[in-house]
């Protein structure tokens, strides 16, 4: 063999193998937080976990109760802002648009993707909270809302450009406005890509936690109402995962396998929602 | 040599001595049509008369479904498109009309089926119900005549919340026309219906729109000569967005005045 064939022999097997330890690493990195968070957060779960409210350092049983039906309260206030927002941006985008505004939107939209989550906690603050002298559920769920926004406009709007364009000229010669046409043509065919890029989109926002910290707050009890400073998953797990406490740390790796979990719950049902999709077939 | 006779499609008379209708449902004068810059019709004076069948053939590109497209009015979808000229429906001017109304009175079928992702009573009642033409129990009724205008009742009487596209190609066209014709429109516009299907859907969608004649008004854009020759009553030929030849179906394809409709229907060009 000449020197030429080993040296190019010899590379294929290096590069074959460097990109397979770095796919093999991804892969990894990914089972080894499942592997920590089922291993230490598992030992610790338990039902007094999911009903009762934190205790004072020292006593047994305390749980987070408090907390997982504040990321609750908090999700369903952000998606008040996010969806309808996102929604009819998407809609806007992808069907009435012209040329100059849909760019400048477009544009805005995923520079707002990129504003960093403790900034968008700052907005918050400044509007919400400072005017109105506490925290908030309300203002934890703007600022959870507001992140939202992107990702549901341009997952939207690309749904709705994947409805063929047949679709709309058929339900426009019947007869149908254009708004019409796209609450009851278009939009129902498109509602499996814009369920699964809004569960995603929550699923994203739910493990938030620096907008969280000085918008929401935090709870060790129950918050009345949408007026009160509310407890949430994230911001428990930083705050427990800080402190000396053992207890806490248990407490903390239990909270951070619930949120994962329900976060890659939405993301697997999200993929089998679109995997059953509507396909259009032509015969 | 054979002569051109014997290459001309056979042909089937509409009916024997029917008289000219003296009554025009639509009315074309002088229309231009412009996408942006570019012009795409010339000076266009066609009459669709009421209750027949008027067939448009020419080579692709010629202008015929582009001329097509503006009698409802759906070149509206192209933001660049304009025409210009005059084109009445009965009458009146079809671009002062309210484009909905428009589009109820003179419906349109496309080239390939494109039903909706919702099931076949659905698809049908779908243009009764946005024009609130039907209450909730007579939309049953108007679903089952439509069904039944389009030939397609028995084949799905049993099976009308299923999906349409469980149907096949010519059904799924057929279900299309259905949906076209549940809002009564005057004038039916068809695009190349049967282009897509095999020769016997062809076969069942010609002889509905046979049966369709009396009650409704249409102008059909085909490139299949034959396909014009035994339904249409009146032909134009379109060449190069002009209309070139403008008659009775059995004179151009029998006796057409132009040297190009004659090169067209014999076959030498096109």
């Amino acid at each position: 063999m000449s020197f030429r064939t080993r040296w190019r022999k010899s590379a294929n097997v290096v590069m074959l193998s460097l990109t397979g330890l770095c796919a093999l690493f991804t892969v990894s990195v990914l089972f080894f937080i499942l592997g920590y968070l089922v291993w230490y957060g598992g030992k610790s779960l338990n039902w007094a976990f999911f009903v009762n409210l934190p205790t004072p350092v020292g006593e047994s049983g305390g749980g987070m109760a408090n907390a997982i039906v504040g990321s609750g309260k908090l999700l369903i206030l952000a998606s008040l802002v996010g969806i309808p927002v996102g929604l009819l941006g998407g809609v806007y985008l992808a069907e009435f648009g012209g040329m100059t505004f849909s760019f400048i939107v477009r544009y805005t939209t995923d520079l707002l993707n990129g504003v960093p989550s403790i900034v968008m906690g700052i907005f918050a603050y400044t509007i919400i909270v400072l005017p109105m002298k506490h925290f908030s559920a309300l203002a934890g769920g703007l600022a959870l809302g507001i992140m939202m926004i992107p990702i549901a406009v341009r997952t939207t709007e690309e749904s709705l450009r994947a409805v063929p364009g047949t679709l709309r000229e058929g339900a426009l010669a019947l007869g149908a406005s254009k708004w019409k046409t796209v609450a009851t043509v278009v939009m129902p065919a498109a509602i499996r890509g814009i369920v699964t890029g809004i569960m995603l989109t929550l699923a994203r926002v739910a493990g938030e936690t620096a907008p969280l910290l000085f918008t929401a707050f935090s709870n060790r009890f129950w918050s009345r109402g949408w007026n009160e400073p509310i407890a949430s998953l994230p911001v428990m797990i930083y705050t427990y995962a800080i402190a000396p406490y053992d207890d806490w740390h248990r407490q903390a790796w239990a909270a951070g396998l619930v949120l994962l979990a329900l976060v890659l719950a939405a993301n697997v049902g999200a993929r089998m929602v679109v995997s059953r999709g509507i396909s259009f077939r032509r015969v | 040599m054979k002569t051109s006779e014997e290459s001309r499609p056979t042909e089937r008379v509409a009916g024997p001595a029917t008289p000219w209708p003296a009554d025009m449902k639509m009315r074309a004068a002088g229309v231009d049509f412009y996408y942006g810059a570019k012009q795409a019709l010339y000076a266009v004076n066609l009459q669709i008369p009421t209750g027949r069948i008027t067939a448009l053939i020419g080579p692709s590109g010629c202008g015929k479904t582009t001329f097509l497209r503006i009698l409802n009015r759906m070149y509206e979808t192209v933001p660049q498109a304009r025409p210009e000229g005059e084109v009445l429906l009965d009458g009146e001017d079809i671009f002062s009309l309210d484009v909905v109304g428009l589009r109820r009175r003179v419906g349109m079928v496309f080239q390939k089926p494109n039903p909706f992702p919702k099931s076949i009573f659905d698809n049908i009642a779908y243009g009764l119900r946005i024009n609130g033409m039907a209450s909730r129990g007579t939309l049953a009724e108007a679903v089952e005549k439509s069904l039944r205008r389009a030939a397609l009742w028995d084949e799905v009487k049993d099976q009308l919340y299923k999906s349409a596209y469980a149907l096949s190609g010519g059904q799924q066209q057929r279900l299309c026309i259905a949906r076209a014709l549940a809002v009564e429109p005057e004038v039916l516009l068809l695009d190349e219906p049967c282009s897509a299907l095999d020769p016997i859907a062809t076969a069942k969608i010609e002889e509905l729109l046979f049966n369709l004649k009396d009650t409704c008004t249409m102008v059909i854009v085909t490139h299949n000569m034959q396909q014009a020759a035994r339904t249409a009553d009146c032909t134009g030929f379109f060449l190069l967005g002009r209309l070139i030849e403008f008659n009775k179906t059995a004179v151009i394809f029998k006796n057409p005045a132009r040297k190009e409709t004659e090169d067209y229907i014999t076959g030498r060009f096109g």
